[in-house]
C-alpha cells in the first residue's frame, strides 16, 4: 500500500515538470490564438520619434510573427493612461477598457498596483521571461524598492549619466561637489527639468544620494521625524546651485527632450539623460553636435527600468501580454540597445542566450559617445517611490513660485 | 382678368397705414402715389402676402374671384418688378428666365423668343451683369412676365432708369400688360408715371391722390 | 414642423453638452464637504496661478481690442487696408498651438531673431540666458494670444461693421471737420462695439483658459491655473482630480469675475466716450500717429506670425542648423520621413474629424438661418448667449465633467464622438461667420422668386444656397480651422486613442525635437489654410462669367 502509494508520488513527480511545461505551453498556445487578430493599444510617452519608430517596427514584428496589430497611443505624459483607466473604473468599465499596454514604472505602477488597477500576475508566464538577468540586474524585478510581483514585465533598463560638450567642458566633474562647483562657476550652463517631472525628480534623488549620510536608509519609506534633517544638505545644495542655473533657476525645461534640445543648441553645456546611449543615438540621427561626450559620478548614479504592464480591463489581454513578450525576444532587445535606433539597455542575461542571439548583442557598435558597461559605473537602486513624491511636493513648495 | 381688393387694410400699432376698396380690371392700370414712408410698400406686401410680424391686415385679396388672403406668395400668380431689377447674379440671362418658365417643352426655344420679342436676340447665354440698364430693365419684365402672372405689381420700376430709358422701358411694361389683359397696380412717387399710366391715382389710403 | 423647432433643437445640442460637463465636474470638487477645496488651497502657487490667469487673460484682451479698434480706425477703407483684410483669413487659420510654436521659435534665445542679430550686432555665439520664452509674468503668452485674437476680432468687426453705415458716419464726420481717427471712435465705435461684444467675452474667457497655448509659451513656476489643472487632472492619484475639478470651478469663478470686471469697464467707456463726442474735439492730429502705430502694430504682428511659421517650415527641412547661424547648412527630408507614418493617418483622422463636424455644423447653421427667414424668427440675445455658451464656459471647466459623461455611454475614444464634441465648438463659428451673410442677401430676391412661383424649397437650393456659395464655404473653412485646432476637446474624449495632427503636435511640442514639430504644426497649419484657399478660389471658379458674383 505504502510502497504503492510511494511509487505513484514517485510517477508523479517525475511527471510533473513534463505535465506543467506541456499546460504551460498550451495555455501561451491559446493567448496566442486568442491574440491573432487583436488591436492593441500601447500607450506609451510619444515624445521621441525614435521611440515611435521602435514601437512602429515593434508593431510590424507583431503583425508579421503573430498577427497582431500595434497602435501606439502617444503621451504627452504616462499620468494621462493611468488617469483614463482610473475613469474607466469610476464609470464603472471593467471589461473593454481603452488602454492595453502601459509603459510604465515607479510612481504610476505603484499607483495602480495598490488601486487594483491592473491585470496579472503574468510577467513570469511569458515564455521570454527565463531570459531576463533579475539576479544581476535587480531592478527588473523591484520597482522603486516595490516587487514587480509579475504585474508588468521589463522591457529596458536605464541609467542616469551626463552629457558634456567636450569642446567647452575640458574636465568634465566626477563628483557631486566638483559638479556643484563648476555650476557655480559657469553660470546659466546648467539645469534640470522641473519637477514633478520624472528625471528632474531622478536628478533630486541623485543629489540626495550624494548628501545624505547613509544611503541605505532610501531602501525605505520616508520617515517624518528624520526627513527634513536628511534632506537639509540637498537643499542647500540647491540654494546654492539655483543663482548659478540657466535662467537663473526662474524657469525650468519641462523634460527630459526640453533638456536635451538646450544641450543641442549650446544653452547649456553640462546635461543628463536617463540613457546612456542617447548621446551615441542622438549625434547619429544628426541631432547632436559629435563633440558630446558622456560621464557618471564616482560612487555611481541611479538606474532603473522599463516596464510594461496590462490595466485590469484591457479590452485585448492576450495580445498585451503577446507584445510584452515580444519585447524581451532578444532580436528586439539587441535592436533597442543599438545606438542607431534607441541605445536602451538590455534587460536579458546575455550570458544566457543562445549564441547566434548573442552575437547580436557583441555585433553592436556603441557609438562615440556611449561609456562602455565597464566605465560606467555602480548603479544605485531608485529610492523607495515615497522619497520621490516628497522630494517632488517639496521642491514646488520650495522652488514652485518664482519671486 | 380682374384683381380686386377688397376693404383691404393693414394696421401697424394703432397707425392704419392701408386702406383699399377698390377693382382693377384686365389692361388698366391703377396708380398709388404717396411719398415714400406712407405705406406704399407695405400695401405691396399686403398683396403678394409678405407682410412681416406686427403688421395686421384685414380683408380680402381676389385674383378672377380666387381669394388670395391666405395663399402664399409662390400660388397667387401675381408678378412684381422691383426699382432693381434683382436679376439673380449667378445664372445667365437665359437661366434667368428659365427660372420664371413653368415646366415644358421647347424651353430653349421659347426663352429665344422672348428675348427676341424685346429686341435681345441671342443675349441667353450673357452674364446679366454685362447688360445695360435699359437690357435688365427688358429681361426683368420678360422673368416677371414668363412666370404667366394674372396680374402685376410694379414698386417704382422705373425710377432708377435715366429719363429717355424711363419712357421707353414704360410704354413697353404698359404695352404689354395692356396686350395680356393683365390688371397692373403701380405704386410711384413720380407723377409722371402716373400720367403715363392714364388710371386711378390713389395714395394707400384710398383717396384721391390729386 | 422639424425645420421651425430646429433653433431651440441646435441651441440644446449646443447648451445641452457644456450644462451636463459642468455637472460633471461640479460633482468631485463638492464631494466629501469641500476637501478638494483644501487641497486646492494648500498650494502655494494658487494666488500667483490666479493671478496669472486674469492678468493675462485681460491684458491680452485689451490689448487685442485696442489694436483692432486702432487698425479700424486708422486704416479702415485705405487700401492698406484691403491688403490687411486679405491676410486675416490666413492668419486666422493657425491653429494656436502651431501659432505658439512659431512664435517660440522666433523669440526664444536661441530662435531666429537671436540667430539673425548674431554674432554682427550682438556679439552672440552660444544663444544669450534670457528669460524669453515662459517668463514669470506671461509676456510671452500674452504676445501670442494677441498675435492670434487681433485677427479673430478684427474679422469679427468686420462683418459686422456694415450694420454701423460707417462710410456715411465717417464722412459726414469729417465734413465736420473731424479727423479719421476720432470720428470712428465716436461715431462708428459706439455701436460697433455692442455687436462684437460677445466674441470680445469668448476672447477674454478663452485667453484666462487657454492650455496648448500655455504649455508652450506661458510660466512654469508656476503655471497659469488652467495649465495646472489639466496637470492634476492627468496625475495618478484619484485626489489630485478632485483639486483638478475644484481648481476648475475656481477658474469659472474667475472668468465671471473677469467678465463682470470687464461689463463695468465697457459701461465706464462708454460714458467717457459719450462725454467726449459732445466736447467737440475735432482731434485730427491723432491721426498721423494713429496710422503709424496701426501699420506698426498689425506689421509686427503680421510679421511675427508668419515669420514664426516659416521658422517651423525652414526647421522641418533642415539639415545641421547650429546657433548662431541665421539659416541651415543643407536641405533634409529625413525629419519627413521619420514622420511620415505618424503624418498620414494624422492627418487623414484630422481631415475626417473636421468635416464630420463642419458638415453638421454648416447644414444646422443653414437649416437655423432658413428656419429664422422662413418664420420670421429673430435670435434673441439670450439664445445668443446660448450659442456663445461653448466659448464662454472655459473648456478646462466642462470637458473633464463631459470626459465621464463620453465614458459612462461608452462612447469615448471613438471619433465620432469627438466629432460630436468639435460639433459644439464649431457650430457657433460656422453659425457666427455665416449669419451675417445669410442676414443681409436682399429679401427681395426671395420675393421676386415666389412672384415667379417658386417654392421654398426651390428658393432655398436655387437662389439663396448658390448666392451664399461664397460665405457658406468661407464659414465651412472657419469651421475646419476651428476643428482642425482642437487639443484638449481630442485629448479627453479621444481618450489619447484619437490621434489628431494637434494632439501630435502639442505631444511632441514636450519632446523638443524642432524638426518633427516642424512637420506636424507646418502640416497643422497647411490644412486650414487649404480649406481658406478652397473657401475663396471654388466660388471664383464656379462664377468666373459672373461679373455680379465676383466679391
Amino acid at each position: 500500500m505504502q510502497r504503492r502509494d510511494f511509487g505513484r508520488l514517485l510517477a508523479g513527480l517525475a511527471l510533473t515538470p513534463a505535465l506543467a511545461g506541456k499546460t504551460f505551453a498550451a495555455e501561451w498556445d491559446s493567448i496566442l490564438a486568442a491574440a491573432r487578430g487583436q488591436t492593441v493599444y500601447w500607450h506609451a510617452w510619444g515624445g521621441d520619434p525614435k521611440i515611435n519608430a521602435f514601437i512602429a517596427w515593434v508593431g510590424e514584428q507583431a503583425q508579421d510573427r503573430y498577427g497582431v496589430t500595434l497602435e501606439q497611443v502617444k503621451l504627452a505624459a504616462t499620468t494621462e493612461a493611468v488617469a483614463r483607466v482610473q475613469s474607466e473604473q469610476a464609470a464603472g468599465q471593467t471589461t473593454g477598457g481603452a488602454v492595453d499596454l502601459i509603459w510604465i514604472n515607479g510612481e504610476n505602477f505603484a499607483a495602480m498596483k495598490s488601486a487594483g488597477l491592473l491585470f496579472g500576475p503574468f510577467a513570469e508566464s511569458l515564455p521570454n521571461w527565463p531570459l531576463v538577468d533579475t539576479t544581476g540586474k535587480p531592478a527588473t524585478v523591484t520597482d522603486f524598492t516595490l516587487p514587480t510581483d509579475g504585474f508588468e514585465s521589463p522591457w529596458a533598463m536605464a541609467q542616469l549619466v551626463f552629457e558634456y560638450d567636450s569642446v567647452s567642458v575640458k574636465e568634465p566633474p566626477q563628483t557631486l561637489d566638483a559638479l556643484g562647483e563648476w555650476i557655480v562657476a559657469n553660470p546659466g550652463r546648467f539645469t534640470y527639468p522641473q519637477p514633478p517631472d520624472y528625471l528632474g525628480t531622478t536628478f533630486l534623488k541623485q543629489v540626495l544620494y550624494g548628501t545624505i549620510p547613509d544611503p541605505a536608509l532610501l531602501q525605505k519609506p520616508v520617515e517624518d521625524a528624520t526627513y527634513t534633517d536628511l534632506t537639509a544638505p540637498l537643499w542647500a545644495f540647491l540654494d546654492r546651485i539655483h543663482p548659478a542655473l540657466w535662467r537663473q533657476g526662474r524657469a525650468f525645461p519641462a523634460n527630459e527632450p526640453a533638456l536635451g534640445q538646450l544641450l543641442a543648441d549650446g544653452e547649456i553645456l553640462i546635461s543628463f539623460a536617463f540613457n546612456p546611449g542617447r548621446a551615441s543615438a542622438e549625434i547619429a540621427a544628426g541631432n547632436l553636435t559629435d563633440t558630446i561626450r558622456t560621464f557618471t559620478l564616482q560612487g555611481g548614479t541611479i538606474g532603473n527600468a522599463s516596464f510594461v504592464a496590462i490595466p485590469f480591463n484591457a479590452a485585448h489581454r492576450e495580445g498585451a501580454q503577446v507584445i510584452a513578450n515580444l519585447l524581451l525576444d532578444p532580436e528586439v532587445q539587441a535592436r533597442a540597445q543599438d545606438p542607431a535606433i534607441l541605445g536602451f539597455q538590455t534587460v536579458l542575461n546575455l550570458q544566457a542566450l543562445a549564441p547566434a542571439d548573442k552575437s547580436r548583442f557583441d555585433a553592436l557598435d556603441l557609438g562615440v559617445a556611449t561609456l562602455p558597461p565597464d566605465r560606467l559605473g555602480p548603479v544605485l537602486l531608485e529610492p523607495h517611490a515615497s522619497w520621490m513624491t516628497r522630494l517632488s511636493d517639496d521642491w514646488v513648495k520650495r522652488f514652485g513660485v518664482a519671486e | 382678368m380682374t384683381l380686386v381688393l377688397e376693404n383691404l387694410t393693414v394696421d401697424h400699432g394703432d397707425r392704419r397705414l392701408v386702406s383699399l376698396d377698390l377693382r382693377i380690371e384686365g389692361g388698366e392700370i391703377t396708380t398709388l402715389m404717396a411719398p415714400s414712408g406712407s405705406g406704399k410698400s407695405t400695401a405691396l406686401n399686403a398683396i403678394i402676402g409678405t407682410l412681416p410680424q406686427g403688421f395686421a391686415r384685414s380683408g380680402r385679396v381676389l385674383l378672377n374671384g380666387r381669394d388670395l388672403t391666405r395663399l402664399p406668395t409662390r400660388l397667387r400668380r401675381i408678378g412684381l418688378l422691383f426699382q432693381d431689377d434683382l436679376l439673380f447674379p449667378h445664372l445667365s440671362v437665359g437661366g434667368n428666365l428659365g427660372f420664371a418658365l413653368p415646366s415644358g417643352p421647347d424651353r430653349t426655344k421659347r426663352i429665344a423668343a422672348a428675348l427676341a420679342s424685346v429686341g435681345l436676340d441671342g443675349y441667353a447665354p450673357r452674364d446679366p451683369a454685362t447688360l445695360s440698364g435699359g437690357e435688365r430693365a427688358r429681361v426683368a419684365l420678360l422673368r416677371c412676365l414668363l412666370a404667366e402672372p394674372e396680374a402685376l405689381l410694379l414698386d417704382e420700376p422705373f425710377s432708377r432708369l435715366d429719363a429717355a430709358l424711363r419712357d421707353r422701358t414704360r410704354s413697353l411694361v404698359f404695352d404689354r400688360a395692356r396686350n395680356l389683359g393683365l390688371p397692373v397696380l403701380l405704386v410711384t412717387h413720380d407723377a409722371q408715371d402716373a400720367d403715363a399710366a392714364g388710371g386711378p391715382v390713389l395714395t394707400p389710403l384710398g383717396l384721391p391722390a390729386r | 414642423m422639424i425645420l421651425r423647432a430646429l433653433p431651440r433643437l441646435t441651441l440644446a445640442l449646443m447648451a445641452g453638452p457644456v450644462l451636463a460637463g459642468l455637472a460633471g465636474t461640479a460633482y468631485p470638487a463638492l464631494r466629501d464637504g469641500a476637501r478638494a477645496f483644501r487641497d486646492l488651497a494648500a498650494w502655494t502657487g494658487l494666488p500667483r496661478a490666479a493671478a496669472l490667469s486674469l492678468g493675462t487673460g485681460l491684458a491680452s484682451t485689451a490689448l487685442s481690442l485696442f489694436l483692432c479698434t486702432l487698425v479700424l480706425a486708422a486704416l479702415h477703407g485705405t487700401p492698406t487696408f484691403a491688403r490687411i483684410r486679405s491676410l486675416l483669413a490666413p492668419l486666422l487659420a493657425v491653429p494656436h498651438a502651431a501659432a505658439a510654436l512659431g512664435i517660440a521659435f522666433l523669440i526664444a534665445p536661441s530662435g531666429w531673431i537671436a540667430r539673425a542679430l548674431s554674432p554682427w550686432a550682438t556679439g552672440w555665439t552660444a544663444p544669450p540666458d534670457l528669460l524669453i520664452l515662459n517668463d514669470p509674468y506671461g509676456l510671452s503668452l500674452t504676445l501670442g494670444l494677441v498675435a492670434k485674437e487681433v485677427p479673430f476680432l478684427l474679422l469679427m468687426a468686420l462683418s459686422s461693421i456694415n450694420q454701423t453705415d460707417p462710410d456715411r458716419r465717417l464722412t459726414t464726420a469729417a465734413t465736420l471737420g473731424y479727423g479719421r481717427v476720432a470720428a470712428f471712435v465716436l461715431t462708428v465705435f459706439p455701436t460697433l462695439y455692442p455687436l462684437i461684444r460677445l466674441p470680445v467675452y469668448a476672447v477674454l474667457a478663452y485667453a484666462m483658459t487657454v492650455v496648448d497655448m500655455a504649455l508652450i509659451l506661458g510660466p512654469t513656476l508656476p503655471p497659469t491655473l488652467s495649465q495646472q489643472i489639466a496637470a492634476w487632472q492627468m496625475a495618478p492619484s484619484l485626489t489630485k482630480q478632485g483639486t483638478a475639478a475644484a481648481g476648475a470651478i475656481l477658474q469659472l469663478g474667475l472668468v465671471l469675475v473677469a467678465l463682470a470686471l470687464w461689463r463695468a469697464v465697457e459701461v465706464g467707456a462708454r460714458r467717457f466716450l459719450t462725454r467726449q463726442a459732445a466736447l467737440g474735439h475735432r482731434a485730427a492730429g491723432a491721426d498721423l500717429p494713429s496710422r503709424l502705430l496701426a501699420l506698426l502694430a498689425a506689421g509686427t504682428l503680421g510679421f511675427g506670425l508668419f515669420a514664426g511659421l516659416a521658422a517651423l517650415a525652414l526647421w522641418s527641412v533642415a539639415a545641421d542648423w547650429r546657433f548662431p547661424e541665421a539659416f541651415p547648412h543643407g536641405i533634409s527630408l529625413s525629419a519627413w520621413a521619420i514622420a511620415s507614418p505618424d503624418l498620414l493617418p494624422a492627418t487623414a483622422l484630422t481631415l475626417g474629424i473636421a468635416l464630420a463636424a463642419t458638415f453638421a455644423a454648416a447644414m444646422l447653421t443653414l437649416a437655423c438661418l432658413e428656419a429664422e427667414t422662413r418664420f420670421g424668427l429673430t435670435a434673441t440675445p439670450r439664445a445668443m448667449l446660448l450659442l456663445y455658451l461653448p466659448l464662454l464656459v472655459p473648456q478646462i471647466v466642462f470637458l473633464p465633467g463631459l470626459q465621464t459623461l463620453a465614458l459612462t455611454m461608452q462612447i469615448q475614444g471613438t471619433w465620432p464622438a469627438v466629432a460630436a464634441v468639435h460639433l459644439v465648438f464649431v457650430l457657433p463659428y460656422v453659425f457666427l461667420s455665416l449669419a451675417p451673410a445669410y442676414r443681409t442677401l436682399d429679401p427681395r430676391y426671395a420675393t421676386t422668386a415666389r412672384a415667379l412661383g417658386a417654392t421654398e424649397a426651390r428658393v432655398f437650393w436655387r437662389l439663396r444656397l448658390p448666392l451664399l456659395l461664397a460665405p457658406v464655404l468661407t464659414a465651412s473653412a472657419v469651421g475646419m480651422a476651428v476643428s482642425i485646432g482642437q487639443y484638449l476637446p481630442t485629448l479627453l474624449v479621444g481618450g489619447g486613442r484619437v490621434t489628431t495632427l494637434t494632439t501630435e503636435a502639442v505631444a511632441l511640442s514636450s519632446g523638443g525635437n524642432r524638426r518633427v514639430i516642424g512637420t506636424f504644426a507646418l502640416l497643422q497649419l497647411l490644412l486650414p489654410a487649404l480649406c481658406f484657399w478652397l473657401a475663396i478660389a471654388l466660388p471664383r471658379m464656379v462664377w468666373r462669367n459672373r461679373r455680379g458674383m465676383q466679391t
